[in-house]
């Protein structure tokens, strides 16, 4: 279970949201939500424990994340606005040299296959465009086993098809009794999982 | 089907990720060495070429040339990370971070410090110095270098993302490669006037040591701040 309790962060001085408590329980989808600059991506690396909040403190599994740091990063998966891939590295390299996770090439493989990027293989990342970038990084949900997801827009760059299988594969993430935290602007067939919203700024 | 791992093999895949970067950007990884060996190649043009007098000068030279060099290297330790969020994924890892930035470091001395060590007899024979001077500026590159990655790494880390960043970076760790740069020339002044210079390499290996425990801890916690 991750709780969050009374959290509120500034920016440049200014306070940029508070108050902010919830509790997220297994097969929970967390839909942030709120206006550019509203501090969605500050409350997601709060969450992933990267920022520290101004007031209010998170625990996951009844522990503070801070001083369990390592149990904690074991559960959590985070890909953030930012991909999280080397450009210079290709799609392969990227997976299998990830330090998250032990996975042969076959296994790399096949995600990439199911992610539409099995042609791409050999080509460095900064070749590839914004969308097939994004694709390799949503490689990552399927190689590593984690109970907690946190997506800053998944969904950014993305296409139709690739949205789908997206949302596909979250629904199969909470039905196995995973937890979520996304934020997105787009429409999506995942939002009838919704279970908590959480809106900034209002 | 996937499970989490081991620290080893996590610093290991750390240090081969870094190693083929390297790789692949090896046109940034050869700037330092290429300024090393203009640097020293100026001098004797410089000064003129009186042997005695480039002789005399040479463990300096060596090792300031040596000092810029890495520091002109550090910049790129961790920014490209910085900016496309790999840097985040090191800090998110169920491992220490500090033992991934270990892996980090390691890979920039073998591929900054240890080509300045390899290269530096042909340097030195450049600049006319005896082949006991040349044998201990080796043996201090080979010691003082690391010295000078680590460091460099806790700098890197703290202007990390700073505008200006550069300057900050030289004021902030300079003044603590400055105890490298005067042991190490001391060495090799010593060892080629015919005395011991093993009071200088010893305290040399005990900065190493001190800077080997502590730096990674210290990296990865600025990293931390830097990323908040």
């Amino acid at each position: 279970m991750l709780q969050a309790n009374a959290l509120a962060a500034e920016r440049g001085g200014q306070r940029l949201f508070s108050d902010v408590s919830f509790s997220l329980k297994d097969g929970d989808l967390l839909h942030l939500s709120g206006s550019n600059g509203s501090g969605k991506t500050t409350l997601l690396r709060m969450l992933c424990g990267l920022t520290l909040p101004v007031n209010g403190d998170i625990s996951w599994q009844q522990k503070n994340i801070e001083s369990n740091r390592d149990a904690f990063n074991a559960d959590l998966l985070y890909i953030g606005h930012r991909h999280g891939m080397h450009s210079d590295l290709n799609a392969l390299e990227n997976l299998q040299l990830s330090t998250q996770q032990l996975s042969n090439s076959t296994m790399v493989f096949s995600a990439l296959e199911e992610v539409g990027l099995s042609h791409h293989l050999n080509k460095p990342l900064r070749l590839l465009s914004q969308g097939q970038q994004r694709r390799v990084a949503l490689a990552r949900l399927l190689l590593e086993s984690r109970k907690l997801w946190i997506l800053d827009e998944p969904l950014a760059a993305l296409d139709v098809d690739a949205v789908e299988w997206f949302s596909q594969r979250l629904a199969k993430h909470l039905e196995n009794g995973g937890m979520a935290i996304v934020t997105t602007h787009q429409e999506a067939s995942f939002i009838s999982h919704v279970s908590i919203n959480v809106v900034l700024g209002s | 089907m996937t499970h989490n791992l081991g620290l080893l093999a996590s610093w290991q895949r750390v240090l081969k990720r870094e190693l083929l970067l390297a790789y692949r950007q090896r046109n940034d990884i050869l700037t330092p060495l290429i300024f090393f060996i203009i640097v020293i190649s100026l001098f004797p043009l410089g000064v003129g070429p009186e042997p005695e007098i480039l002789r005399t000068i040479a463990p300096g030279v060596i090792w300031v040339a040596a000092l810029l060099a890495t520091l002109l290297s550090l910049a790129r330790l961790f920014n490209n990370e910085l900016h496309d969020g790999t840097l985040e994924q090191l800090l998110l890892t169920p491992q220490p971070a500090s033992v991934l930035v270990f892996a980090k470091i390691v890979s920039h001395w073998l591929t900054t410090g240890l080509p300045l060590v390899l290269i530096s007899p042909l340097l030195a024979l450049s600049l006319d110095m005896s082949s006991t001077a040349l044998i201990y500026t080796m043996l201090t590159l080979l010691l003082g270098t690391p010295i000078l990655s680590l460091i460099g790494a806790i700098g890197a880390a703290l202007t990390l993302g700073l505008r200006g960043g550069g300057v900050l970076l030289a004021l902030l760790i300079l003044p603590l490669y400055i105890p490298v740069l005067i042991f190490s020339t001391g060495a090799i002044i010593a060892a080629s006037n015919g005395f011991s210079a093993e009071g200088h390499l010893s305290l040399i290996g005990a900065y190493l040591i001190i800077t080997l425990i502590f730096a990674p801890w210290v990296t990865s916690y600025a990293l931390r701040v830097s990323l908040d």
